[in-house]
């Protein structure tokens, strides 16, 4: 067991331990927060396989961005009236039946797939061989990115204006 | 031998250990003598009053969620800019519709005032008859 072990079983261990707080927590608000360790986890374990990119827009986006909007969902939705934000379980049965049926396929698939160990090796950085793919086969994926975007933008502007013209 | 993400994980190390060894130490050292005032929520002195899950403002939500969708933007510009001068003109146009398009709907935004901030409608005291009254009974 080496020190590469050792820092995926923290970041494993972070990540399995947050997640059961979020799913367990009655409380939506340190729910919300173990999700921001889950995400953290998630992207240190990007880290170790090699994926700087994809670990630093984790942090960026993830934890920077949709964990705040989750709060401020959190904290625009509550009732005034009720002080604990409790979270509860409701159809349990569907959910079990579905979650097993996931977790069935997922486990199929891990033991199927035949993993191969690759020597371990300093991975080089993937951000710029993402951008000339990007500009290569990817370009048009990459406008419509914008496109996408624009699209997002437009909308959440338009739900704000709506509400806007109501509370006047 | 370190890799540059070992260094980033060394800092966070650092940082963890920082924040637990000084909460371990303060426990050490400090007297624990509750009362109730101490207990209280602090709250600038005053007694605390209401509940303090207050609904929020709308508009924190909106400037959010166009925080986030200008972080995704910035995020899918990263990899453009590490690229884009080894294809000469054509990187850099493709950079720029992209940057257009959504310029076009920051331009929208600007344009239908999303950006402004909506303010309560203030209702001002009114304050002519106040004087009003207050000169007659000067008068008087």
């Amino acid at each position: 067991m080496n020190l590469y072990d050792i820092i995926f079983y923290i970041f494993a261990a972070i990540t399995v331990v947050s997640g059961v707080i979020t799913v367990t927590s009655k409380n939506i608000i340190y729910a919300a927060f173990s999700l921001l360790f889950t995400f953290f986890g998630v992207a240190g374990m990007y880290v170790l396989l090699g994926a700087d990119f994809i670990s630093i827009v984790q942090i960026i986006v993830y934890v920077g961005g949709i964990l705040i909007l989750l709060l401020f969902g959190v904290m625009l939705t509550n009732k005034v009236t009720s002080t604990d934000i409790k979270s509860g379980s409701v159809n349990v049965l569907p959910a079990v039946i579905g979650v097993a049926l996931f977790a069935g396929a997922l486990i199929s698939i891990i033991i199927r797939t035949k993993w191969t160990e690759t020597p371990g090796e300093i991975p080089l950085s993937t951000a710029g061989t993402l951008g000339s793919v990007l500009l290569n086969e990817y370009v048009i994926i990459f406008e419509l990115l914008a496109v996408l975007l624009l699209i997002a933008l437009i909308g959440a502007a338009s739900i704000a204006r709506r509400t806007k013209e109501e509370t006047n | 031998m370190l890799t540059e993400f070992g260094k980033i994980f060394v800092f966070i190390l650092l940082a963890v250990f920082f924040v637990l060894i000084a909460f371990f130490l303060a426990k050490l050292i400090r007297p624990s003598r509750p009362t109730r005032e101490k207990l209280e929520t602090y709250e600038c002195g005053e007694n605390p009053e209401g509940s303090p899950w207050v609904r929020f403002n709308l508009r924190f939500y909106v400037v959010a969620l166009i925080f986030i969708i200008f972080d995704v933007e910035v995020v899918l510009l990263f990899p453009w800019a590490l690229s884009y001068q080894d294809y000469g003109i054509y990187g850099f146009l493709v950079g720029i519709i992209f940057l257009l398009v959504l310029g076009l709907g920051m331009a929208y935004e600007w344009r239908k005032g999303d950006l402004e901030w909506a303010r309560p409608k203030q209702i001002p005291p009114k304050l002519k008859k106040i004087k009003e009254e207050l000169t007659e009974a000067v008068m008087e």
